[in-house]
């Protein structure tokens, strides 16, 4: 197959990076871009208060899931969680590491940030290309009070693989049946209509360049842009507006005691205030380690990044996880991983 | 042996022939120095195709030969089909080309029949310097810069204007994105000029100054001497100069994402995204979450290999039928 050869590549970068830096005790660990950002944060304050190096290559979720079922990092980071199945095929512990939220972000005359509302289901017939003009009756009623040209949408969507895709596709597919069955979810999806933008920020130039279009990208390039973000109605019939309140209050009211490896996506969680597209971001680590050490290293950091990383979180506009739930992380830990 | 006994017979001849000898072995080593070096081309050509084609055998047994022809791209269910990526890699890459072609030449003839001496060196210069410039630069500006006066003015004024015409009219109608395989052409056009250019300005300086002074003295007009003499002398260099860009064209990826709109979608309208090989392989290889996805991008890249080919070697054909044509005439 091909990714043999992938390995050897990334192996031989792995080795020229530890030569490097081989005098610093390293913890190295590879995944989702999603987290990069704070990840790059907390380590640089862990190593600080430590010594101790995080060496993270944001390679995407895929990447990540490839490089620790090799064997070739320490820890490995997915916005997609694996199932338990999966997880115990390969001998993995998976448990939440941060959590943001995805936001639907349009561009039309006169409309401001947090002035036009969605449902779930409205959203999924929007992205399937069955309303296509901004005046249609369906967005109307739920928008009473704002007066819509009928200028066309043009819908944006992630062209590479991508963890918010997956949680945007996954929101669609629990409010939609239809969405459901014709295009499922997945890090990439094929997309009925619209025009795909790289990135984050290849997702939000296309929106601010388009006129009538909408898109979905992660809060804090929606809100870094100044993009006009949409309220959304969520499981329990409210419409919210996507802040960090509402994240909090979506993995708050997720069930995660009940989910097995912390296996759940918690979109369209139950909670009153909850925003309906929160993701969570997932580490991946052996449960029985051959670099033990590594291993303890890598939940040293995260336990730290627990306990004293909220703030700088904060600042990036991800949502720390709520304190029971590291609780539940930390004793997960006590059980599934022998060091 | 006649040779030997001389050779011991005649010590002047002796010593000749010893050099000879050397010059021989000399000659065979500097042969096999030269052939391995070319021999490492083809070799590293090979085993980048054969190991994409081993890569991509995953997705060819799947799909067989509708691979090439399908339109579906779809990650969820397991289903690829490598046309509207090729479609796009043509159609973006032929844009490019026809405008490039044309204004490289231009730029060439300028500079080396026209344009004052002072700014001979200066322009050239320019020149080279676009041509160092990273292609991710040249899709932030595409992006940033050129998009929005694509799909504020260009965009709308086609549509209205070619938009219904008979034939050409569905190629130019469509929303103005701004975005979209014309776009994507044109900033194209914009990479590969340099190159092109700077290939035909050095191959026209190599023209002997005393054809053209002879022609010139003949009463001809500069057209006349450029068209009748620098182009014959000079066609087959030139020709390789686009060879060399419509390479780059083919292959461009991070400049063409930016600008294509990466939509696994087939229109006919040049005004629509698209999608390019390339920048398929780019957008999606890092997520590509099955053996099959992954092996699908594998054998778009090797499905790369062979457009290319194709399209250079019906490029050269019809190098060889034109040349050919001439000499009978």
């Amino acid at each position: 197959m091909f990714h043999p050869i992938q390995y050897r590549i990334l192996a031989a970068g792995l080795a020229i990076a530890g030569a490097v830096s081989a005098q610093a005790a390293d913890v190295t660990g590879a995944g989702a871009t999603f987290i990069y950002p704070i990840l790059s944060k907390w380590s640089d304050s862990y190593r600080n208060a430590t010594g101790t190096r995080i060496n993270y290559q944001s390679i995407g979720s895929g990447g990540g899931i490839a490089q620790i079922k090799a064997g070739t990092v320490v820890f490995g980071s997915s916005d997609k969680p694996l199932s338990p199945e999966e997880l115990h095929d390969a001998g993995l512990a998976q448990f939440p590491s941060v959590i943001g939220g995805v936001v639907p972000v349009v561009h039309i005359e006169g409309v401001e940030a947090g002035g036009i509302r969605f449902t779930g289901p409205l959203l999924a017939d929007i992205f399937q290309g069955k309303v296509t003009r901004w005046n249609d009756p369906a967005i109307a009623q739920v928008n009473p009070g704002v007066t819509l040209s009928d200028a066309a949408i043009t819908v944006v969507h992630r062209s590479d693989g991508s963890g918010t895709t997956f949680n945007f596709a996954n929101y669609l597919s629990k409010v939609s049946p239809e969405w459901r069955e014709k295009v499922g979810e997945g890090t990439s999806v094929s997309w009925p209509v619209g025009v795909g933008g790289k990135g984050n920020e290849g997702v939000a130039a296309y929106v601010q360049q388009i006129k009538g279009a909408i898109g979905y990208v992660e809060l804090a390039y929606a809100l870094q842009n100044g993009m006009a973000h949409a309220a959304l109605q969520n499981a329990a019939g409210r419409f919210v507006q996507p802040d960090m309140a509402s994240f909090q209050a979506a993995a708050a009211s997720a069930d995660w005691a009940a989910a097995k490896d912390f296996f759940l996506v918690i979109t369209n969680a139950p909670g009153e205030n909850a925003w309906p597209i929160t993701a969570t971001n997932f580490i991946l680590v052996y449960k029985q380690p051959k670099d033990t050490a590594g291993t303890k290293a890598a939940l040293d950091f995260f336990a730290w990044a627990y306990d004293h990383g909220a703030a700088q979180a904060e600042q990036l506009h991800y949502v720390p996880l709520p304190k029971g739930l590291t609780d539940q992380v930390k004793a997960y830990w006590q059980a599934e991983i022998q060091l | 042996m006649p040779l030997s006994t001389r050779m011991t017979m005649e010590p002047p001849g002796a010593a000749a022939h010893r050099r000879s000898a050397r010059d021989a072995l000399a000659d065979r080593m500097f042969r096999c120095t030269v052939g391995a070096a070319a021999a490492i081309v083809l070799a590293a050509l090979a085993g980048a195709a054969l190991s994409m084609l081993w890569g991509g055998r995953d997705a060819f047994a799947t799909f067989g030969p509708g691979f090439l022809s399908s339109t579906e791209w779809d990650a969820v269910h397991h289903r690829f089909g490598a046309f509207v990526p090729i479609y796009g890699t043509l159609v973006t890459a032929l844009i490019a080309m026809a405008i490039a072609v044309p204004v490289s030449f231009g730029i060439a003839l300028f500079l080396t029949e026209v344009a004052p001496q002072r700014l001979r060196a200066p322009v050239a210069t320019a020149i080279e310097l676009l041509a160092g410039i990273p292609s991710i630069i040249y899709g932030m500006w595409g992006l940033f810069v050129f998009v929005p006066i694509m799909g504020e003015h260009v965009a709308p004024w086609l549509d209205a204007h070619l938009g219904h015409w008979p034939l050409l009219g569905p190629l130019f109608s469509g929303p103005p994105l701004g975005i979209g395989m014309l776009t994507a052409g044109i900033v194209l056009a914009v990479m590969v000029i340099p190159f092109i250019s700077s290939v035909m300005r050095e191959v026209f300086l190599t023209v002997p100054a005393r054809l053209k002074e002879s022609a010139y003295a003949l009463g001809s007009t500069t057209w006349e001497v450029v068209w009748n003499v620098v182009l014959p002398t000079t066609r087959s260099a030139v020709i390789g100069g686009i060879f060399l860009g419509l390479g780059r064209a083919l292959g461009e990826t991070m400049a063409v994402t930016f600008v294509l709109g990466n939509s696994h979608q087939l229109t006919a309208s040049l005004l629509m995204p698209g999608n390019s090989i390339a920048a398929t392989i780019a957008n999606e290889f890092a997520e590509a979450d099955s053996d099959l996805y992954r092996s699908s991008l594998v054998a778009l890249g090797f499905l790369l290999f062979v457009v290319t080919f194709v399209v250079l070697a019906i490029a050269k054909l019809m190098l060889r039928r034109l040349s050919r044509r001439e000499g009978s005439a």
